[in-house]
């Protein structure tokens, strides 16, 4: 058989795994109600939009991370019992990372872009910030299943690969965040600006943001930070370097897990 | 036709850290015969069974499976039947799915039940629960589910990770009629169980595994001449005495 074929089989049974799934359902059901609450209450303002933009980017790598690793480790006894079916690893690892990671960004979507379109997002202009905001959440949950699968290979006790998740997703989440703004307290009076963009293309989180508000006209509201960060990111090149940085961030992860799983002993 | 046998290891080694988990292992496993592998805990018996099955890669040695080694593809694995010692399964999938995917992954054509896929489903009783997903099954039938899909593609290598272990009688019994009904037919079934009455029934051949190296190897009824014991139990708890004294 062949090997491209076998992936696309074992990503058909993740799929009628994942389809018949409460958590999957659930999983839509948050999106769809966190979108359907901040459009419900204040319409297409930017502010809403913004908001709806902070949660969905805190929310999407926490889901990706504990949901990936969690995942993993319940269907460890599963995985194992697949290696020794006549596959390849690598296709193995496509194939269940794939059959992961689709149906969880196209439930995200869903649930994002059903009450975008009820509320008229379409008439009220606002189809690329939801295409950016969609294309976004992907690459985070790309990128995070990629690293929860790497920790859930790497670490067969459970309570540490949970743990190093959680501790992953605070540092990027909120850690980051705070010593930046304490590097701008401290340095706030020298030329600190290059390496604050530096700073921020190594966290995917913060990278998304900034990408995402672009499309808004909302960088003014985000200060001194905000007006350096748009200047850089609001030029074509800027775009690009933030673009292909974001795609490192999925393409890394990935490729470290899919190492893992190739040489691990299970 | 030495080359052609089943599965033949050659000076296996592996550790894990500073422990030497295998210990430069030789073994060969015949056709049409039933080998228990026993030993203590932590004695090499899961490792031993994770390289055949190319879970766990050795530090060194070769392991040729029908006279091919493992390192030159996954299509040996077309040839084996495992079944876990803990089977687990997508949870909204059902049996049939799974019999679905093991014909998909081997080639095999999907045109439904074959007849010796109906004589499994009818020895294991599994008739009512085939369809129904994995969440809603117990244990048991679980385990069972674990039985038809390593012996539905009739493959010439069995490996059995405590095969009756979490079944009741009835199931227990007919698993083991049909293990012995695939040895007779010429399978290489490699077994190990806590169960010695059903290592007792099953195995034509014990191999005692201790600290990653075989100890003894031979007929079931040489063991118990040379320990003076008929229960297995005892034999092997002599051979640990020998090994202390």
């Amino acid at each position: 058989m062949k090997s491209s074929s076998s992936t696309l089989r074992i990503i058909q049974f993740q799929f009628q795994d994942a389809l018949s799934s409460r958590w999957l359902l659930v999983h839509t059901l948050i999106y769809l109600l966190i979108a359907e609450g901040l459009l419900m209450s204040s319409g297409f303002t930017d502010k809403a939009l913004v908001s709806l933009v902070n949660v969905v980017l805190l929310l999407v790598p926490l889901v990706a991370l504990l949901f990936g690793v969690i995942h993993q480790y319940t269907n460890r006894d599963y995985t194992i019992w697949m290696l020794t079916q006549p596959l390849k690893r690598p296709n193995l690892f496509s194939g269940l990372y794939l059959g992961l990671t689709v149906p969880m960004v196209l439930s995200f979507s869903v649930g994002i872009t059903l009450p975008f379109l009820w509320h008229g997002g379409l008439a009220a202009g606002q189809a690329v910030q939801l295409i950016t905001l969609l294309g976004l959440g992907a690459a985070l949950t790309f990128s995070g299943v990629g690293v929860a699968a790497s920790l859930a290979i790497r670490f067969a006790d459970r309570v540490r690969g949970i743990g190093l998740a959680l501790v992953i997703w605070l540092v990027y989440a909120l850690l980051f965040d705070g010593l930046i703004l304490m590097g701008i307290s401290v340095f706030g009076n020298w030329p600190i600006e290059k390496a604050l963009i530096g700073a921020m293309l190594l966290n995917p989180i913060d990278l998304s943001r900034l990408i995402l508000l672009q499309t808004f006209d909302a960088a003014a509201m985000l200060g001194y930070t905000g007006a350096v960060f748009s200047r850089f990111f609001g030029s074509g090149m800027g775009m690009i370097i933030a673009s292909v940085t974001l795609l490192l961030w999925v393409a890394f992860p990935v490729w470290l897990a899919s190492r893992l799983f190739r040489k691990q002993d299970f | 036709m030495h080359l052609m046998q089943p599965i033949q290891i050659t000076d296996l080694h592996k550790s894990f850290g500073p422990v030497d988990v295998l210990n430069g292992v030789d073994l060969t496993f015949h056709p049409a015969e039933t080998t228990a592998i026993v030993g203590p805990n932590g004695a090499g018996k899961t490792t031993l069974i994770k390289c055949i099955l190319g879970l766990t890669h050795p530090d060194r040695g070769d392991i040729d499976v029908l006279g091919q080694s493992i390192d030159q593809g996954v299509t040996y694995r077309d040839q084996i039947g495992y079944m876990p010692q803990h089977a687990h399964f997508p949870e909204n999938l059902s049996g049939r799915q799974m019999m679905s995917m093991i014909r998909a992954l081997r080639a095999a054509s999907d045109d439904g039940d074959t007849d010796i896929d109906h004589s499994l489903i009818r020895t294991l009783q599994l008739e009512a629960d085939l369809d129904k997903p994995f969440r809603v099954l117990s244990g048991g039938t679980r385990q069972k589910i674990s039985a038809l899909l390593a012996f539905m593609v009739r493959p010439a290598i069995l490996i059995l990770d405590e095969p009756t272990a979490g079944l009741d009688p009835v199931s227990s019994a007919a698993l083991k009629d049909h293990i012995m009904e695939r040895r007779d037919e010429g399978a290489s079934v490699v077994l190990t169980s806590h169960v010695l009455a059903d290592l007792e029934e099953l195995a034509d051949r014990v191999v005692f595994l201790l600290d990653g190296r075989i100890r003894f190897d031979g007929a079931l009824d040489d063991l118990r001449s040379m320990t003076g014991e008929h229960r297995l139990e005892r034999a092997i708890a002599t051979l640990l005495e020998g090994e202390a004294a």
